[in-house]
């Protein structure tokens, strides 16, 4: 028997990601499909503009992580102009690329997973949601929704826009910061540390009450990939390249991002748009890799602020100074990471240099090739342009975060469903089970209405005729 | 006044202009005062309930979008293109400019990144991509635009607001309308 269920679609809006499982003869699932339906082609008609236009064009591929675009972007021109930016750009672009981690870590976090957390996975979910947050626990919607405001107000005072910015450039930034909204945004500092610190209790005392739950969720272990300062250190915005087994052995260390090709193939398959990356020298089945902030605080020695390290320390005793496979762990991760966004915030608005109108070095097209990376919320990413003597672009890759964590996903999914799906026996709980692994990785192809509430989903058993035996819908 | 039903879609586009409707901070309370947040509009049209206002992200980029776009019209007393994307398709429709089938063959067979294996994405439950990205109000009628790329929060909210207690918002006279 060829069965096939379906769900469909896993976001709640129309169908950006489905899933299928497939069962073998004796009913047991046998693999599923992560069906990622989005596709609009920047690779290509990106081809013939001139490289300098990148940044402003790219982040319109996601509105959730547009700044780590924009990076990657800049990055890549720079590399082709062969010019560094200013110390108060990089300050600045810092400052905005936390911002940007911080909101969509807050929007992950209190928008999305708290409403689980907060009013529990079985409750009604025409409620489970902010808005139902808002109407039992209006403390902590109210500051969730303010802990995104401040990351998004990180790039409004800095370049006068919340989503996809313009005012990084080549060389470094458009706009200086005045002192009146530096001043403004260090007000923020002490009630978003305030915030995330009752974020990290929540999770917190949710993972201790729930812990046979949160250790057998899609605990599989894979490698590792993540930025890393020069001692090793937790980075975000401008550092190298590791990989770290899933035992914890650093495979390489302080690469150069511009060496990416050496380390990361990839390959298209025919039941998604998303393609799946995999660290070449394992190959395509071996070596499945994550990205995020899991990946980040399994692959770097330290954070780079006295709180965070704190919270770090306590991580790692986890499993012994070992990566931390359970995939529940993101959340976790992730408010670590918010919670080192927001003092390294404070740091920088404290930085005499902030305020420096010294923003921008001049340059023009030097070379033919340009490669830049960063850390987008969810994980590395990587823009590789090359162009002809005038600087029109010949070819046009784009590696991105999300497309990472694919052949994770798509494991963590299958795990799942073999615990909850025999045959056409699907267990009540399999709906919200695989709908909260996947929100685990935060994926940007389940973004922006998932703020409103819950996905519907649908699962559909089929025979190996098409024909529906079994259907079972939330709506 | 009864509580209004309102809907938000994502179609062909960033997440970003529904991004910017969450920059409207706090006052998504005030929304949810006067409108119930209908969350999941659907493609095969059975969970799409009838709604007074729907906005619109995106451009109509696959048959999915074309039977949905077609479905929420037909429910949706008013319909607002949300962002230039909707409105005019903005950089999702820069690949028209190109031949379809080149522009596929550019991420799954001839990106560097590709290992030559592998299959072109062609599933049943995958959308069939359309030749051209076309814009909200080349496929149906659109009541409202809403430009930008995104719109910023405080307009998204006073259109929204406006509508919300009936009455039609101009873009213009409050000196809110722009482009990109
Ligand atoms: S209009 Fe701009 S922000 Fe909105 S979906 Fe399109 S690209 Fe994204």
């Amino acid at each position: 028997m060829d069965n096939t269920i379906l769900i469909s679609p896993v976001t709640r809006i129309e169908g950006h990601a489905k899933i299928s499982l497939m069962l073998d003869e004796t009913g047991e699932v046998k693999d599923a499909q992560f069906h990622v339906n989005e596709f609009r082609g920047f690779e290509k008609f990106c081809e013939g503009r001139m490289y300098t236009e990148m940044p402003t064009i790219t982040p319109r591929i996601c509105g959730i992580c547009p700044t780590s675009h924009t990076l990657a972007s800049v990055k890549a021109c720079e590399m082709i102009q062969g010019i560094q930016p200013t110390y108060t750009a990089n300050l600045l672009r810092r400052l905005m690329h936390i911002g940007q981690n911080l909101s969509s870590h807050a929007l992950s976090f209190f928008h999305l997973s708290a409403p689980d957390f907060l009013l529990g996975y079985d409750s009604d979910p025409a409620t489970r949601n902010i808005l139902g947050v808002a109407e039992k626990y209006p403390d902590i919607a109210v500051r969730g929704i303010r802990l995104r405001k401040f990351g998004q107000e990180l790039s409004q005072r800095i370049t006068g826009k919340k989503i996809h910015i313009m005012g990084i450039v080549p060389g470094g930034m458009a706009y200086p910061l005045t002192e009146d909204n530096r001043r403004a945004l260090l007000d923020w500092i002490p009630e978003a540390k305030e915030t995330v610190k009752i974020a990290l209790k929540l999770i917190k005392d949710f993972q201790a009450a729930n812990e046979e739950m949160v250790y057998s969720f899609a605990p599989s272990p894979t490698l590792y990939l993540g930025t890393v300062g020069p001692n090793g250190e937790h980075e975000l915005y401008d550092g190298k390249l590791r990989f770290m087994d899933s035992e914890g052995q650093i495979l390489h260390d302080q690469l150069e991002p511009s060496r990416y090709l050496e380390f990361i193939a990839e390959r298209p398959v025919s039941w998604s748009y998303l393609k799946y990356p995999y660290y070449k020298p394992l190959g395509f089945e071996k070596g499945i890799y994550r990205v995020g902030p899991l990946a980040r605080l399994n692959v770097c020695n330290s954070m780079k602020t006295p709180l965070a390290q704190l919270e770090f320390e306590a991580f790692k005793k986890m499993n012994a100074g070992k990566p931390v496979h359970g995939t529940f762990f993101y959340h976790y991760t992730r408010l670590i990471e918010t919670l080192g966004d927001v003092e390294i915030a404070e740091s920088i608005l404290n930085d005499p240099q902030v305020t420096s109108t010294h923003i921008q070095h001049h340059g023009q097209w030097n070379y033919a090739e340009g490669i830049g990376s960063s850390e987008a919320p969810r994980g590395t990413l990587f823009h590789h342009y090359k162009t002809d003597e005038t600087g029109k672009l010949l070819n046009v890759n784009l590696l991105i975060a999300t497309g990472q964590n694919n052949p994770s996903m798509n494991y963590s999914v299958l795990e799942v469903a073999r615990q909850y799906v025999h045959g056409k026996d699907v267990k009540e709980g399999m709906l919200n089970r695989v709908e909260s692994t996947i929100r685990c990785y935060d994926p940007c192809l389940s973004c922006s209405t998932h703020a409103m509430g819950q996905m519907p989903m649908a699962i559909e058993v089929l025979d190996f005729t098409g024909k529906q035996i079994l259907n079972i819908r939330r709506d | 006044m009864a509580k209004k039903k309102l809907a938000t879609v994502w179609l062909g586009g960033c997440s970003g202009c529904h991004m910017s409707l969450l920059d409207i901070d706090e006052r998504i309370l005030d929304v949810a005062k006067l409108a119930d947040i209908v969350k999941c509009p659907v493609v095969d049209g059975k969970e799409f309930p009838d709604v007074d206002i729907a906005l619109v992200e995106g451009s109509v980029t696959s048959d999915e979008h074309m039977r949905e776009i077609k479905h929420i019209r037909k429910h949706s007393k008013i319909l607002i293109a949300l962002g230039d994307c909707a409105v005019m398709t903005n950089v999702t429709g820069m690949r028209n400019y190109f031949n379809l089938a080149d522009v596929i063959n550019a991420s799954y067979l001839t990106a560097v990144s590709n290992d030559g294996e592998g299959e072109m994405p062609d599933n049943p439950q995958l959308l069939k991509l359309i030749d051209k990205v076309l814009p909200l109000q080349e496929v149906v009628r659109v009541d409202f635009v809403l430009p930008g790329c995104p719109p910023d929060a405080d307009t998204i909210f006073y259109v929204l607001s406006e509508f919300l207690q009936d009455r039609v918002p101009n873009l213009a006279e409050a000196k809110k309308l722009k482009y990109g």
